[in-house]
């Protein structure tokens, strides 16, 4: 029942991003208290060039959790496929979370350049994991051009604003039944990465959740909480909804109205 | 005379120039060194000058606010140009709801409306509607202030060498303080640079009094008046190590917040980009690191004018023993 990515099992259905931490003290208090199967980081050009993060890249190495990098605030497919070789490179992965963005205000992907990027990165060996909408054409193309895991957002990346189409995500749910399917971006809480796991989803990415709460390290404690506990409810076959109250005690003595 | 210790102060940044001034303040025969030329040759002639203790704590640990109170007092002290104006944070329009979030994490703020904000900054009136301000905090001209305290310094006897070719033997001195960041790795293995890169804008449309923190989700922006109408913006954080030239990105990060803080800055002329690399421990507070009698004062970080006074004065009770 649990999901394999890419033929590895996951220790955790949490995923954690390593940016935007007051400090990578925090950052490591934060990653202790979640106990990610995962940690993203992102490789910015400025960055990669001549191995200038190589610092911070140490750090995240460090953590002891298997690294997925990222190819946050690439535009083109040049962009991404460029910061993908250097990940590969400096994290002796070949996992990559594939990031095009297309839209600057929403940072919403660019899902043409992503199939395209996709097919390179694929055809190049790498194993990518595609953030993407929840558009379920774009979910066929991408699984064509050869990636074995899809991350639909939430929200836009950073906006916290949780599940917005629940029916998109429950429609890509069941057209993939055996596709692992992350919500990537937009959980702001815990009972949203919580949902996500109820629907389904195979893992949650977290980053500006935690990294931006007043206590990240609390927080990230409240994130593995409730991805245990969308796990537990998902196994567990929740009930179905009804419109109409069902007493759990026979009602003796009334009339029985229609 | 013979009992007052002889100092080697490497490294004529925020941290070595608070160092050398207070160590001859306390009687110490002070030597400064810096290979770079002249003073402030590193990340802190790119700093902001804030002096915002209240501020700080969005995302800084409780002991950058405990122990960088006192500093907007010693520069009061030791420059002549500190202004305490105290200092705004306002939001686009869109991003309101970044204050509420800033104010639950801070104190020592009164939240202000459009009618106070255009009091306090006439420019900026009709602009914003909400802000916060910081009524005790100050700001300072990074590069006068470290030119100043080289000043002080040497009519408290001290001398300074700029010269990489007449770089001061350490046996001739009783003590070495080391603030040369990045320069000891060697010795202090868990440091790291963070990039940072900022401009100044000389802007005659536009007049503030006080530094303008312009809150985003992903990118905060402040915004620094000095003198002649000359503003600073800054500052990207990022975790790379490459000390070359100012993006694209960064720049159109920058140059967006300062249009939209107020839109004469579309007519600024862009006087200098700048890029450096603050020295951070993982925790990214400053330490004083005693070994013999070499004392490292190293990690300022962003909080170089902030808490440079405060571990100035724990390598001096190093030295001389706690004062009184």
């Amino acid at each position: 029942m649990t999901a394999l990515f890419y033929g590895v099992e996951l220790s955790s259905p949490l995923m954690l991003g390593t940016a935007q931490y007051p400090s990578p003290d925090i950052l490591r208090d934060a990653v202790l208290a979640a106990e990610p199967g995962v940690v993203t980081v992102s490789l910015r050009r400025e960055s990669a060039g001549e191995r200038a993060g190589q610092a911070f890249w140490t750090l995240i190495r460090d953590l002891g959790v298997p690294v997925l990098p990222n190819t946050a605030g690439c535009h083109t497919v040049k962009e991404a496929v460029t910061t993908a070789h250097m990940a590969r490179e400096v994290f002796g992965t070949d996992w990559v979370k594939l990031e095009v963005i297309g839209e600057l205000d929403t940072l919403q992907p660019d899902v043409f350049g992503l199939v395209e990027a996709a097919r390179i990165l694929t055809e190049d060996g790498f194993k990518v994991f595609p953030y993407t909408t929840e558009d379920l054409v774009v979910a066929e193309r991408l699984l064509a051009a050869g990636c074995e895991v899809l991350m639909p957002w939430g929200a836009p990346i950073g906006s916290g604003k949780g599940l917005n189409n629940v029916f998109g995500l429950r429609a890509l749910r069941a057209h993939f039944p055996d596709v692992p399917l992350v919500v990537d971006a937009g959980i702001g809480v815990p009972s949203h990465a919580a949902q996500a796991l109820e629907l389904g989803y195979d893992a949650v990415l977290i980053n500006t959740a935690v990294a931006k709460a007043g206590d990240p390290a609390v927080m990230a404690r409240a994130f593995r909480l409730a991805v245990e506990a969308g796990s537990l409810a998902r196994k567990a076959d929740p009930m179905e909804e009804r419109d109409m109250a069902a007493p759990s005690t026979p009602v003796v003595g009334k009339a029985m109205l229609a | 005379m013979s009992n007052k210790p002889h100092i080697l102060v490497k490294g004529a940044g925020v941290a070595g120039m608070t160092a050398a001034v207070t160590l001859a303040e306390r009687g110490g025969v002070v030597t400064l060194y810096d290979s770079g030329g002249r003073v402030g040759a590193g990340a802190s002639w790119m700093a902001g000058g804030m002096l915002a203790p209240w501020c700080e704590a969005e995302s800084a640990p409780p002991e950058v606010t405990e122990q960088s109170i006192e500093s907007v007092d010693w520069w009061a002290a030791h420059v002549t140009d500190v202004t305490r104006a105290g200092s705004l944070v306002l939001a686009p329009a869109r991003d309101v709801g970044e204050i509420a979030r800033f104010g639950r994490r801070t104190s020592h703020f009164e939240t202000i409306d459009g009618a106070e904000i255009a009091r306090l900054e006439p420019d900026l009136a009709g602009r914003f509607h909400k802000g916060l301000f910081f009524t005790d905090e100050g700001h300072v001209d990074p590069r006068k202030a470290l030119v100043a305290l080289l000043a002080r310094l040497e009519a408290l006897g001290g001398k300074a060498v700029f010269s990489a070719a007449n770089e001061p033997d350490e046996t001739g001195f009783d003590w070495v303080v080391d603030c040369t960041g990045l320069n000891v790795r060697q010795d202090l293995p868990t440091l790291r640079g963070v990039r940072g890169e900022m401009l100044l804008l000389r802007c005659p449309d536009v007049e503030l009094h006080r530094p303008v923190r312009m809150l985003h989700p992903r990118i905060p922006i402040y915004i620094v008046p000095r003198a002649d109408h000359v503003f600073m913006v800054g500052a990207t954080m990022i975790e790379s190590e490459n000390a070359g030239g100012m993006t694209v990105r960064s720049m159109t990060e920058l140059l967006n917040a300062a249009w939209t803080l107020h839109p004469g800055f579309a007519e600024a002329e862009i006087l200098e980009m700048g890029t450096g690399l603050r020295p951070s421990y993982p925790d990214n507070m400053p330490r004083v690191v005693q070994d013999g009698r070499r004392v490292f004062v190293n990690g300022m970080y962003r909080h170089g004018f902030l808490l440079s006074p405060a571990r100035a004065r724990e390598a001096a009770d190093i030295i001389f023993g706690r004062a009184a």
